[in-house]
This record gives structure tokens, C-alpha cells and sequence, in this order.
């Protein structure tokens, strides 16, 4: 990877030349919690001052510009007694600007899902690679765990990777086209004081919060399915599916079709589900394999922490606890693994 | 003023630009793009099931169109939905599809009003087979419970022609009642072919009705298993092949040589959608057609 420091005039000079010409999205303050803590989201921006790159964590994560909530996958135009399937896909390029370690490994691992093995999927990739991802360091987030589960580092699934060396970015740049897009401003080759400052930053970045002991977690999660933990929990879900909404990882989807209001076509259209809405496993006929709300709850740890990990040998969670901060019912990963762990060795 | 980024097509591939086939899973396709295929021929059961003859209506991709006992297909009717029905016809059979749909629920209600020439949309095949080639030369039994006659169906018809690489092979079939029973119309012709032993049993017999009533366990009595040469391929619901895998580990069958069917809600057959997850386990892929060992180990499969 070829590494170069760009000033952060600079910086703002090239933003606005890809605001120019293309889409950008990035993390913006859209309001502020009781406690008057910053609320951000990744959204369309205009101008270089709505972006805030300081932000601690986004409310949702960025899935949404790959995994749509609510997404066309074919159209079907009648006629007479007959019907012809249109299928389109995602030809515009985007920017998405400021994204964290944990939300780019996100992409990783949807990458490992959507784009290899069986059936890669055509929507997906290209929305994957018509985005241009600039990820940014940050301060450790209060209530994250993306250490334990490893993903506060990354190395590849982006364009260029920013991290804050006061007046200037230490620039690591990761395709070609991030090589085009930054020669379009004032870089600098890498000093031997810049990477010392670079490493300092880094240091300085380290998680100083607590985090769940995650040792063996697979096996353990195979070995306690019967665990009274799950009742405890399951019984606060309130199976609203809001954690699968802000996961950065959570992929799954249903399929409906609709009909349009002159009945000359039918739209087949995917939106994100989540395993914890009743009706997730539930069959025609009635019977229903997960009719049981801790089951369903149970179910999204199984699959991330331990089914995932059995294919892939990495857990799907980032440990970004966007879902614990969503939450309703309060209920959060570090606290159910540390409760599962506390169940094993009773 | 050049362009900053370069809009990518994703058409343009070369994968995207060859023929679709849906059992190259590993390459980037138009997954969702359906076969269109036409009810040629639509055959009632019973009350609640109907066999529908499906042709594809593309020459190439009916010539093209291949798929192994035990897989099943995404079935689109426009404007209503898209449900996994398993192929219940021969797969040496190039013609045309068979597909025996319980009216359930409000995609397969809407299949039973189709007429003769509606076109509907195939995508697949998808998911994992019978191995049959496996089974040459041993004892075969195929067991079914109710609907699980139609994904049955297929192995049946894959035994038949090609008999002469199996040994033994028994037929078991058991329904609730006898107006619950699929293709009794084939019965007498499976019947006739010396050699093949068909058996069909009722929880709940009729005035009308001449065969054994009981549990399809029982009819396992009377055929002689011989358990380090015996495999067995067992369709129907959970509760059924549950018993039936019990009783033939207790004659002895090792559980990786009997077969079973399971059946998720789907709503991809892709591996994408989780749908048809079992712990970690996408009954899509690395199913419908599972050994009993597996199942076993999968939680909750059961």
C-alpha cells in the first residue's frame, strides 16, 4: 500500500472537487440526544461544512448504500396474458466519506457473503464497486468492542484511509483510483517524522474502554443453546428487529411482490428483515420453526458468533454495539456474553 | 475535465454476459433473473394438491435446463409472489417439469385458479440432491409421508430407470386417509414392475378402503432390512422421518446413509436471505437433502 500526507486544506479542496461532479455521503450531525450528546448519520451532503469527521459513532451504519432497506430487484411489465422481466442495477458512482475501521470491515464481511462461493450477487457488487470508500481513524467509542472481535484495524476494502495528524491526514491509499482521485490535489511523500506521528496517533487511539472476553465464544454458544440466559433476555425483546436495522452486518431479507395501481406491472421487492420479527421462520400452513422470541433473539447471536465463525472463521459482529445503543430493551452483546460466560463456568 | 470515477457496468462482466445457469453457483449471474415457462398441463390430486407441467419456453434454456433428484425450484407468479417447490418429476425427463403444489397459502391459492397456458417464472435449480450414483449396487427404501410423495417422486422415477444398478427396493407410503393420497394413478404401474415392492398404509382408513391402517413404521415389518447393505431416502413431514429414522437406527442403518428432505421458509434459495437458516446452516444450500447425522446435529432441525 502506498502511503502520502495530504494538508487538510488540501483535503477540503478535494472533497469539493468530488462534490463536483458526484454523489457524496457522509457522516452529518442531524440533532442531538437528551443528554445533548451528537446524533449522526451517513447522509447525502453538498457542502464540505456539513460533514463532521469527528463524530464518535453513527446512528446507522452504512450497510444501507450497499443493502438497501427496500430494494427493487425486478420489474415485470404485463401484457395480455403475458409478462417481460426487467432487471437494472446500480450504474452512478458514489462517495462515501468518513467511514470507521469497523464499518469498513462490515463490508468485508458482506463482501465474503454477497460477492464469493454461491451466487454472488450482481446488486451488490455493483453498488460495492461503483462506491469510492475514504475511511478515517477515530477516538474509541464508548460501549464498543471492535477490538474483541477484531476489527478495529483494517488493511484493504477501501480507497484511501485518512488518520488525523493535527494539520494534515497520513494518507493510506489503497487502489488505483484513490492514486487518480488524490493527484488531483497537493500531496506529499511520507517523512520518517510522519510516520512516527502516524504511529503516535495510532497508539493514542487504542480502545481504553472494557471489553467482553470473547474466548471460545463459538463453542460456548454451542454448548449453553439450552442456557437460561436466553429466557432472561429473550423475555425483555421486544422482537422489534431495530438491532438488525442499525447492524452493519445483518444481511438478512425478505421478498414480496407488489402490484402497481393500473395492474399493467408487478414489482418483486427486497427488503431487510430481521430474525427477531415473529414471522421470520414461519411457514404457510401455520407452524412456525422460531415461534419463540428467545429463540429468535438466540438465533442472531448463534448466527453471528458462531455460525458465521464455522463458515468463515471470523465472527460477522464488527462490535460496533450500534445495537445495544438502539435498543429498547437494553439489551447489548458485552452483557449477554459476559452473562454466557459467567453461565459456563457455574 | 476528466472523470473522477468511472461508472462500473456490472453487465459488462463476462460471467454476466454468458448464457444463465443457475448450477454454476460460484460465478456472478443474473440470479434473479427467471426462466419463463408456461402451465402445459395442470393435473388435480386430491382436494388440496395439484401437479402443474411446466415447460420453459426458450429453446436454449430448456435444452440447457438440468437438475438432479431432490433439488427444487423458486416458482414466480407475477404480481403474487415467489415460493421453493421441490422438482417431482424424472430428472432424465427434458421436456418439461412437474411440480405438485399444495394450496396453501396465497401464492399456491392463486396457482390452483391458473388455467392451462398461464406463464409463471423458474428460477434454479437450486440446493443439494439424492445421492443416488452412492446407492448402486445396495438396497434401496423410499419412504414418504404425505406431500413428501412429491419431492419422493423423483429418486423413484431415478430407481426406476435405472434399476438394474440397484438391488432390493421397497416403496413405503402412508397418508392420514386415503383421499390424502398423491398419484394413486401410479401406484398399479410402479406395482406392476416385478421387483419394485410398493406399500401403502392410513392412519385412518374408509369404507372404501381394502389396504393395511396404521403408523408407516409398521410397514417396515414386514420388509427385510439388510443394514450394512441399505440405503434409505425418507420425505415427509418433521414428526414422520423423526420415527422412521428412529426405527430403521434401531434395525441397524448406519444415519449416513439415510437421506432426508427438510423444508424452511425461503424466500432466495441463494444462501442470501436466511430464511431457511438452521443454527448455521442454510437448508438452500447445503440442503434441502441432508443425511440423518447431519440433522441431528443441526439445532432445532427437527
Amino acid at each position: 500500500m502506498l502511503h502520502k500526507t495530504i494538508n487538510k486544506s488540501e483535503f477540503r479542496k478535494l472533497v469539493d472537487l468530488l462534490m463536483e461532479n458526484e454523489e457524496v455521503i457522509a457522516p452529518k450531525q442531524i440533532g442531538s440526544d437528551i443528554k445533548g450528546k451528537a446524533i449522526h448519520q451517513y447522509l447525502p451532503v453538498s457542502t464540505f461544512d456539513e460533514i463532521d469527521l469527528d463524530y464518535e459513532i453513527t446512528q446507522y451504519s452504512a450497510k444501507t448504500y450497499f443493502l438497501p432497506y427496500c430494494e427493487n430487484l425486478s420489474t415485470c411489465t404485463f401484457d395480455d396474458d403475458d409478462w417481460t422481466q426487467n432487471i437494472s442495477y446500480r450504474l452512478q458512482p458514489r462517495i462515501l466519506l468518513g467511514l470507521h475501521a469497523c464499518d469498513i470491515n462490515a463490508l468485508l464481511k458482506l463482501d465474503k457473503v454477497m460477492t464469493r462461493d454461491s451466487f454472488p450477487s450482481p446488486y451488490y457488487v455493483s453498488r460495492r464497486k461503483n462506491t469510492f470508500i475514504v475511511g478515517i481513524d477515530h477516538e474509541p467509542c464508548e460501549g464498543g468492542f471492535c477490538q474483541a472481535v477484531g476489527a478495529d484495524v483494517v488493511t484493504h476494502g477501501f480507497d484511501l484511509f485518512l488518520t488525523d495528524l493535527g494539520d494534515r491526514y497520513f494518507v493510506a491509499i489503497n487502489s488505483d483510483r484513490g492514486f487518480n482521485v488524490l493527484s488531483r490535489v497537493r500531496i506529499k511523500n511520507i517523512t520518517q517524522a510522519d510516520t512516527k506521528a502516524y504511529l503516535e496517533a495510532r497508539q493514542a487511539l487504542a480502545p481504553v474502554f472494557e471489553t467482553p472476553y470473547m474466548h471460545n465464544l463459538p463453542n460456548l454458544l454451542d454448548i449453553e443453546f439450552e442456557s437460561p440466559v436466553w429466557e432472561k433476555w429473550g423475555a425483555k425483546c421486544l422482537s422489534c428487529g431495530s438491532c438488525a436495522m442499525v447492524c452493519p452486518t445483518c444481511y438478512c431479507y425478505g421478498v414480496g411482490e407488489r402490484i402497481s395501481m393500473d395492474c399493467s406491472s408487478s414489482y418483486k421487492e427486497k427488503q431487510l428483515y430481521s430474525c427477531n420479527l415473529l414471522d421470520f421462520a414461519s411457514v404457510s400452513g401455520g407452524h412456525n420453526f422460531r415461534a419463540k422470541k428467545e429463540t429468535r433473539l438466540k438465533y442472531r447471536y448463534y448466527h453471528q458468533h458462531r455460525g458465521f465463525s464455522e463458515t468463515y472463521e471470523e465472527p460477522l459482529c464488527v462490535g460496533c454495539n450500534r445495537c445495544g445503543r438502539v435498543c429498547l430493551a437494553g439489551i447489548n452483546p458485552p452483557e449477554i456474553i459476559k452473562d454466557l460466560q459467567l453461565e459456563g463456568i457455574r | 475535465m476528466t472523470t473522477l470515477l468511472h461508472p462500473y457496468d456490472v453487465t459488462q462482466e463476462s460471467d454476466m454476459q454468458s448464457p444463465l445457469d443457475f448450477n454454476r453457483r460460484s460465478r456472478l449471474k443474473h440470479v434473479d433473473r427467471t426462466f419463463k415457462a408456461e402451465i402445459i398441463n395442470i393435473i388435480s390430486l386430491t382436494e388440496m394438491e395439484k401437479l402443474f407441467q411446466v415447460r420453459i419456453m426458450d429453446d436454449y434454456y430448456r435444452s440447457k435446463f438440468s437438475y438432479l433428484p431432490g433439488q427444487f425450484v423458486m416458482l414466480e407468479l407475477p404480481g403474487f409472489g415467489e415460493i421453493p417447490i421441490s422438482i417431482s418429476s424424472s430428472s432424465s425427463n427434458k421436456g418439461f417439469i412437474e411440480l405438485c403444489i399444495r394450496k396453501m397459502g396465497s401464492v399456491t391459492t392463486m396457482l390452483h385458479k391458473a388455467r392451462r397456458g398461464a406463464k409463471v417464472g423458474i428460477r434454479g435449480p437450486f440446493g443439494t440432491h439424492f445421492p443416488m450414483e452412492k446407492m448402486h449396487g445396495h438396497n434401496v427404501l423410499l419412504i414418504a409421508g404425505g406431500l413428501g410423495l412429491a419431492p419422493l417422486r423423483a429418486p423413484i422415477f431415478n430407481v426406476i430407470e435405472n434399476r438394474s444398478n440397484f438391488n432390493q427396493v421397497d416403496i413405503l407410503y402412508g397418508t392420514k386417509s386415503p383421499k390424502n393420497m398423491l398419484f394413486n394413478y401410479q401406484y398399479e404401474e410402479w406395482n406392476r414392475i416385478a421387483d419394485i415392492n410398493l406399500q401403502v398404509i392410513v392412519e385412518h382408513g374408509a369404507d372404501s378402503w381394502t389396504g393395511p391402517v396404521g403408523m408407516i413404521t409398521s410397514l417396515l415389518d414386514d420388509v427385510t432390512i439388510l443394514p450394512d447393505d441399505t440405503f434409505a431416502i425418507i420425505c415427509g413431514p418433521p414428526i414422520m422421518f423423526k420415527f422412521v429414522c428412529e426405527r430403521l437406527t434401531d434395525d441397524g442403518i448406519p444415519m449416513h446413509r439415510m437421506f432426508v428432505s427438510l423444508e424452511r421458509r425461503m424466500h432466495c434459495g441463494m444462501g442470501k436471505c436466511c430464511r431457511c437458516n438452521i443454527g448455521s446452516t442454510y437448508t438452500c444450500i447445503d440442503g434441502p437433502v441432508f443425511d440423518y447425522w447431519t440433522v441431528m446435529n443441526l439445532k432445532e432441525a427437527i
